[in-house]
């Protein structure tokens, strides 16, 4: 099985989880910019957290013999904090790089004016930089959250096949589907969707467009969550072909339109340092003064 | 992009657009690799340490646009512009700016900005960007102790001397005791001492180079 993680946030998990993956068949993915659980006050902060997602996290995955890609973005929740907001004005210079291959997450959290203008604001910012864009859907209030999102992609003329909805379930599938969009699963624990009724969607309306992905992050989640779904949809009559489709090809033809994928082959757990920092040094973390 | 018939088209294109619009730089000069073309310069290391890649050769083209663009009224706006484009660059763009630092034109600006560039990629342990801080005249702007500290730091780094811009005629005899002093550390420790060691030492004791 071999896996294209197209959302998962790397920076919060461990070198166990590298190897895991890396184990299990993951051999790329994309590390959207999000929240990090703890606020942050200020632009500088942002800078440093997209600085890691294209040098050392994008090093540190390569060391397990996995591609990592990132999406940039200032996400929902902070564009409600006007000392963040600035970030906007310095995003072109980080969509601009390699290995970047997406604006995201963009989107709603609250669904707050603030809100509605930075996702506008990000949405041209893709459409100038010919990215695709990653949206995330809301916890609270989904189903109007993702209308009204899909309202605004419908407004910015990007075409609905460089967008991919995220985070979708059964109240918002249909909807996402009629409007062209690319679907987003995201197999969490608890809050959003599970392997199984992951596999009765398959069922219902078949692989196109569709991708899946562990979201994991800081919170109760599996990195391994992707792979979980492929041995569902096994279990249940699927085709090694179709969940190759749904875990491989799906993902890859989304992210190709940046033109940004980088998807060689990797040697792993080779050594190599990176800024004089050394990945043994990160997995047998010393005392430090 | 204009269209231009060598393979220099598209770096042509690029450097009118700066010309034109010396802002758009911020997006133009991180893209370079697609745009332009990737590889190694002619040192022949694809890794930069030795001499500029293509893209180094590239992004320096950008900044002499933008200094043109912006002429010699406006040199702390050609000092912040490059300034940033180091702060927002990843390790191959803060190369790059390293490696341009010598098309800046001279002044009180271009000054202070090389001093703060050279400074910051010498406390780091990247090696690409202490190879490229050294490895230009701009070198010149640092001062003694912090050049020869830099030329120490090579030796454990991996970055051979071979990329120091210069090094035979700045060497001297306090660089030559620093060189002396981590010779007799690696001999104390049993360890063999490296070939660029002996190479500081010869150097610095006016002998002729092997
Ligand atoms: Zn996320």
């Amino acid at each position: 099985m071999r896996i294209f993680d197209p959302h998962v946030h790397m920076t919060s998990r461990t070198t166990d989880d590298y190897r895991r993956m890396y184990d299990a068949g993951v051999r790329a993915l994309v590390e959207p910019a999000f929240w990090l659980g703890q606020p942050r006050t200020n632009p500088g902060s942002f800078h440093d957290y997209f600085d890691g997602l294209i040098g050392w996290e994008r090093f540190r995955a390569s060391r397990f013999g996995i591609r990592h890609h990132c999406a940039i973005a200032l996400n929902p929740k902070e564009a409600n904090d006007p000392r963040c907001a600035e970030v906007l004005r310095t995003l072109p210079r980080y969509l601009a790089k390699d290995g970047v291959v997406a604006v995201g997450e963009v989107g709603f959290d609250a669904m707050t004016a603030d809100e509605e203008k930075a996702f506008a604001h990000q949405l041209s910012l893709a459409a100038e930089h010919g990215l695709p864009v990653l949206v995330h859907t809301p916890h609270r209030d989904k189903a109007a959250g993702t209308r009204r999102t899909l309202e605004l992609v419908a407004a910015s003329g990007i075409p609905p096949e460089r967008v991919l909805v995220d985070h979708l379930n059964e109240t918002t599938v249909d909807m996402v589907d009629d409007s062209g969009c690319t679907l987003g699963f995201s197999i969490y624990p608890d809050t959003k969707m599970e392997p199984e009724r992951m596999v009765r969607i398959l069922q219902r309306r078949g692989l196109d467009r569709v991708v899946v992905n562990s979201a994991a992050d800081w919170g109760h989640s599996d990195p391994l969550a992707t792979a979980r779904t492929g041995e569902a949809m096994l279990r249940s009559g699927f085709t090694r072909d179709d969940v190759d489709r749904v875990l491989w090809r799906n993902p890859v033809e989304f992210f190709a339109r940046s033109g940004r994928l980088l998807l060689q082959e990797l040697a792993p757990y080779s050594g190599g340092a990176f800024a004089g920092n050394s990945i043994l040094r990160a997995q047998h973390a010393e005392p430090d003064a | 992009m204009t269209g231009g018939t060598a393979a220099r088209g598209p770096l042509d294109g690029l450097v009118e657009r700066v010309r034109r619009d010396p802002g758009a730089i911020g997006a133009l000069f991180p893209a370079v690799g697609r745009t332009v073309g990737r590889g190694p310069g002619p040192s022949g290391d694809p890794d930069g340490i030795l001499g500029p890649t293509v893209q180094d050769e590239a992004r320096a083209a950008l900044v002499s646009a933008l200094a043109a663009a912006l002429g010699d009224g406006a040199p702390d706006r050609l000092a912040e512009e490059v300034e940033a484009l180091y702060r927002f660059g990843d390790a191959e763009e803060k190369r790059a700016v390293l490696r341009s630092l010598p098309v800046l034109p001279d002044g009180d600006a271009a000054s202070r900005l090389t001093a703060g560039l050279l400074a910051d990629a010498l406390r780091g342990n990247d090696p690409r960007l202490i190879a490229a801080a050294l490895g230009t005249p701009a070198a010149a702007a640092l001062d003694d102790h912090a050049w020869r500290h830099g030329v120490l730091k090579c030796l454990f780094s991996d970055v051979p001397l071979d990329a120091v811009h210069g090094l035979g005629d700045r060497a001297d005899a306090e660089l030559g005791r620093m060189a002396a002093g981590y010779a007799a550390e690696r001999e104390a420790a049993g360890r063999s001492v490296p070939d660029d060691a002996r190479r500081l030492l010869s150097l610095t004791h006016g002998e002729t180079e092997a």
